[in-house]
Order: structure tokens, then sequence, then C-alpha cells
């Protein structure tokens, strides 16, 4: 049985519309410790699930195949996942796919690419860049680098990421695209634990990585990288991490799912207000979580960067936004964003059929149905992406879910064609 | 005759990798490679193209192989160790030990599970071994703690070390605790007293 919030949010003081069964309902939560892993953190040590009458336990883990496949074998009835995860999954990608539906997104924002600081000051001093320059500008000198040193004979450079169907794949290429380098050609990628990714960069092993926070902050801290582009210069309403459930589970456990589904959108409201920044960064630095230090964790979730060893600053207020502008709404038309990359970026072929599938993996229905109808919850479960200032891509293209096609020849990929 | 399977252990972990690699070939599996290192891996996996690929769960560098399978055209595809769903208890079994696995797709079961059965029950093994050596270390660590407070109890209190043993004991049996934590007591205070 499903229950349905009416009328307008109040604060977080809203009962249920049912009577709440007595016992909690016990819900294990397998994640990984990052930054966006906060609101499931916040939803157990704020009370927000205990609030719903469950009892969350959070699971920590280390990859995210480990978490897709303990998912898929019932040790998690729900887990926190990349975006790309569930889309993934529901097109029988990745070695062990397994259906995962994602009804509500833990937020948007927290990546960024950090590249050397040996690569970044040789493309400074080629393409004069006073450390000021944008996302774009800084992908073009990269290519200018890479030019160079090819014909210097040099191997290309390598670049991590963090899985395959990752936002951070996705949003690199992407940056890499609009600069003009071939992500396939021009470079190396490979995956790369985002913990190691300091160690990595200073040993040399890697040119430059894509992570969530802090991993890039820790670098630059560190003294071995730049950070050249964050999430928000790439396209700022990308979904990040989402919640991803068995559909069977939700099947059977519909009121515990929806209860979830509530408690964390009141958490990601607490985790959103600036003035619980402070808090929820002494949260998240315990040993149990990201045993992180307190300052960096803070600044981080401020969004003030240093970008540059030097000391270069920048200010990116919206580096997380956890629940403002319907942060945490699955739109379906992102399920087919990714698949859209997926396919340009030959991970699976074009067909209207695996589109629809690809966002079907988005529950707008599910995030509706528990949270209710409320002022911030969007109309439609679909919308043309990239057409506002707001939710700009970086290179101004225009993703219309209904003709994905035309969008992937508007990038120069032949690869939609059916 | 079938040929004989390759398989390749993953394991950052020398000591757990040998004890996996000695097990398949006392049991007859002569085509074994133990890699420790994620450096040169994805290289390896292409020149040996292995059968299966045992891996320890609690490595992150398991998202690293995802990608090389998802990459690499020359890899024959792999798919994770829990083909058949409907084994739960072996799947438990595996995750709770600590293994993981990759499976060149279109292995039959039978020739696979015996490999992975030794893979978990080794791991299995070597937690065992490694909690059986902890609490030797530990009381190791009792018994010189021990000591120490008799040497205090025999210099401060003239008493022969039986003496001084038996009021450990005695003081232990009286406060419900156990004798090392009354001897720490004996030390932290001779510490504190400068005695």
């Amino acid at each position: 049985m499903s229950f349905i919030r009416t009328g307008i949010d109040n604060g977080g003081l809203a009962a249920p519309a049912t009577i709440a069964s007595p016992g909690s309902r016990l819900v294990r939560a397998g994640f990984i410790p990052l930054v966006d892993a906060a609101i499931l953190i916040a939803a157990v040590e704020f009370g927000f699930a205990a609030r719903e009458g469950i009892q969350l336990s959070l699971i920590k883990d280390v990859s995210w195949a480990n978490i897709r496949d303990r998912l898929a074998f019932r040790q998690f009835d729900v887990a926190h996942m990349l975006a790309p995860m569930p889309v993934a999954a529901s097109l029988g990608l990745g070695s062990n796919p397994s259906p995962v539906i994602a009804p509500f997104i833990l937020g948007r924002g927290g990546n960024a690419i950090t590249l050397s600081l040996g690569l970044y000051r040789r493309m400074q001093t080629m393409a004069d860049l006073s450390g000021k320059q944008d996302a774009l500008v800084n992908a073009r000198a990269l290519k200018r680098v890479i030019e160079v040193r090819r014909n210097e004979g040099l191997d290309p450079i390598t670049l991590g990421i963090t899985y395959p169907f990752s936002s951070h794949n996705y949003e690199l290429r992407y940056w890499l695209a609009a600069g003009g380098i071939d992500p396939d050609l021009d470079v190396k990628l490979v995956v790369v634990p985002p913990p190691m990714t300091s160690d990595a960069l200073s040993a040399g092993v890697i040119d430059g990585f894509c992570v969530g926070a802090p991993w890039n902050m820790v670098a630059v801290s560190r003294g071995v990288g730049c950070i050249v582009a964050v999430k928000e210069d790439i396209w700022a309403p990308s979904p990040e991490k989402v919640i991803g459930m068995r559909p069977d589970w939700f099947e059977q456990n519909s009121e515990t799912g929806s209860r979830l589904i509530v408690a964390l959108d009141r958490a990601a409201r607490w985790c959103d207000d600036g003035e619980n920044r402070r808090e929820l960064a002494q949260l998240l630095s315990d040993p149990n979580y990201l045993d992180v230090p307190f300052d960096l964790l803070h600044r981080v979730l401020l969004g003030q960067f240093t970008i540059d060893p030097d000391g270069a600053e920048r200010t990116v207020p919206d580096y997380f936004n956890f629940h403002r502008d319907a942060a945490n709404f699955p739109w379906v038309s992102q399920a087919q964003w990714i698949y859209s990359q997926m396919v340009r970026w030959s991970q699976v072929d074009y067909s209207p059929s695996l589109a629809g599938l690809a966002g079907a993996a988005f529950r707008p229905d599910l995030y509706r149905n528990a949270i209710g109808v409320r002022p911030d919850t969007p109309v439609n479960d679909t919308r043309v992406e990239g057409a506002g200032t707001a939710d700009a891509f970086l290179d101004g293209a225009v993703f219309d879910p209904a003709n994905i096609t035309r969008y992937l020849q508007s990038l120069g990929s032949t690869k939609g064609d059916e | 005759m079938i040929a004989a399977l390759s398989i390749m252990i993953f394991d950052e972990n020398r000591i757990r990798a040998s004890i996996i690699e000695e097990g398949l070939r006392e049991a007859g599996h002569d085509k074994v490679v133990v890699l420790h290192d994620i450096v040169g891996l994805a290289r390896q996996i292409e020149i040996i193209g292995p059968d299966v690929i045992v891996i320890d769960i609690e490595t992150p560098n398991r998202d690293m192989l995802e990608h090389l399978f998802q990459l690499t055209r020359s890899v024959r595809k792999p798919i994770a160790m829990f083909v058949d769903r409907s084994d739960s208890s072996s799947i438990e079994a595996a995750v709770e030990a600590g293994v993981s696995a990759y499976i060149v797709d279109g292995l039959k079961k039978e020739r696979v599970k015996p490999i992975l059965d030794m893979a978990v029950s080794r791991f299995k093994a070597f937690s065992r071994l490694q909690q059986e050596l902890a609490e030797a270390r530990s009381a190791l660590e009792e018994r010189k703690i021990i000591d120490r407070a008799k040497g205090i109890l025999m210099k401060s209190r003239s008493m022969s070390e039986d003496e001084a043993y038996s009021l450990l004991r005695q003081t232990a049996m009286n406060e419900k605790r156990k004798i090392a934590d009354i001897a720490q007591s004996v030390v932290t205070a001779a510490a504190l007293l400068g005695s």
C-alpha cells in the first residue's frame, strides 16, 4: 500500500497520510564515502529517517561494482549510485546488469576536472592563461598542448575517471570534445578510485582526472594539481548521484520506499541550507563517513575553491545543490541525455526503444507519489535540456529528448543515426 | 579433452593470494597467474586472456576492471561471478568472505563453481588465520603487562612472584574483571605515581 502526501509542504512536520505501522522498517543502504552521500548520512544522523518510521542502516563500500552487485543480490535494499548506473542497468550494459530504478536524485554538482600542475603550467605558457579563464578556454588550451606533445612524439596524456557509467566519464568527455579533443583518440582514459587520485597525479601515473568532492580540492591543497573546470561549467543541472532501488523491492515495500523518499527530501532540504553546512561538514569528516579534515569539507560545501596551488580562488555558490530548483526530481529527459552520451561514446547503439528503456530508469511517478503536490515539483516529467541560461551546456547545445539523432548530429556525432 | 581453465588471481595481499594459488594448484589447476599490483594489470589480462579472474572484493580497483571490460574489445566478454542467482547461499558466502570473480561468458557453471568455492574457502581460512594471529598477539601483550604488574608489586610490596600473581588474580575475581585489566591499572598507577 502506498500513501500520498497531500497539501502544501509544511516544514518537514507533515504526518504521513496513512498511520505508520508500529515498529520501524529497516532499510539497508549501501554508500561510497563521498560528499554527495550527505543526504543519506544526514537522514540517519539528524533523525529524518526515524521520523518517517525508517531505520536506515548505512553500509560503506569501496567500489561501484560492489554497490551494483550487492544491490542486485539483496545485500542492500537501496544504494547511493552514480546517475548513469540505473540507465546502464536498464540497457543491459556492464558486467552484471540487473534492473534498478531511480526515484530520487541525491543532488547536482560536486564534480570537477583537475590537471597536473606540470600540464597546467604548460597550458598557461602556451595559451597565455592567467588562471582566470573559463572551462572552455582551458579545454582549448589543453588541445594545443596535446597537439604539441604529439609532434614531440610523446605518449597521449592519461586522464582518470571513476567508473565507465559515471557522470565523471561523460562530463570529462563532454569538456574534452567541446575543446576539440577526441576522448578516445587524443587521450587515454583510465579508472582511478577517487581516494587515490592525488597520489596517482603526484606519481605521474595520470595527468588529470574528473572526480567528485572532495578529491579535486585535496589534489590542489597537496600542491599537485589545478582545477580547470567544475560541473557547473559543463552542465549545472546534471544529476550526480541517485538512490537506486530494485524494482521488485519497491513493489513489495512501496510504503517504506515512499517514506524513504520523504525522509530523503527532508534531509536534502536540511543539507541544502547554508546555515547547516558547517554542521554537515563536521558530520561528514567523521572517520565513519569520509574521514577528511573538517576545514576542507566545509570549504568544499561552501563552494570556496582554491583552484591552483599558488592560491588562486574561485567561488562556485551552487557547487553543491542538494535540493533547490527541484534538484531531487528525476527528470526522464536527463536519463535520456545520459543515454545520448552512451550512444555518442559507443557504449551502446541508438534506437528509439532503447531511448525509452533508458528514460524509464528514472521514476518521477514514484517521486510525485511520495512527495505529493508541491509548488516546487515540476509539472512535466521531461523537458528540453539546456535551453535556458541556468541549465545551459558548456558548448551551448540544446538536448531535445524527442530528437536524440539530431542532437547527436549537432555535436558532430553520427552515432545516433539508425 | 577440455582445455584447462586459465585462472588469474588479483589480490594486493600477497599471503592470501599465495594461499589461494596453492589451493588451486593442489586441486589440479596449473594455469594460475597471481598479480598483486594494479599497474600493468590491464595488459596482463589482455596477454593472458584468463577464463576466470578472482578478485578481492575490498579493493576499489574492481571499478578499474569494469572499465577495462567495457573498453577493450580484445578481452573476452566477462561477467560478474554470481551467474546463477538462484544460488543465494553461495553468493552470500562469497561476499562475506570478500571474494568476487569475473568469468568468461558461456563457461559452464560446473567448471567454475569448484574454483570459486575454493577461493571462498581459502579467503575464509585466511580471515580465520588473521583472527587467530590477532588473538595470539593480544594474548602475548596481556602476558607482558601481567609480568610488568607482577614486577611492580614484587618491588613495592616486597612480594614473591606467586604472591603478586595471586593478588592480581584475587583482585580480578573480586572486581569481576580480567587479570590483564587489573595489571594494566597497576602499571598505569605506578607510572602516574612514579614508582
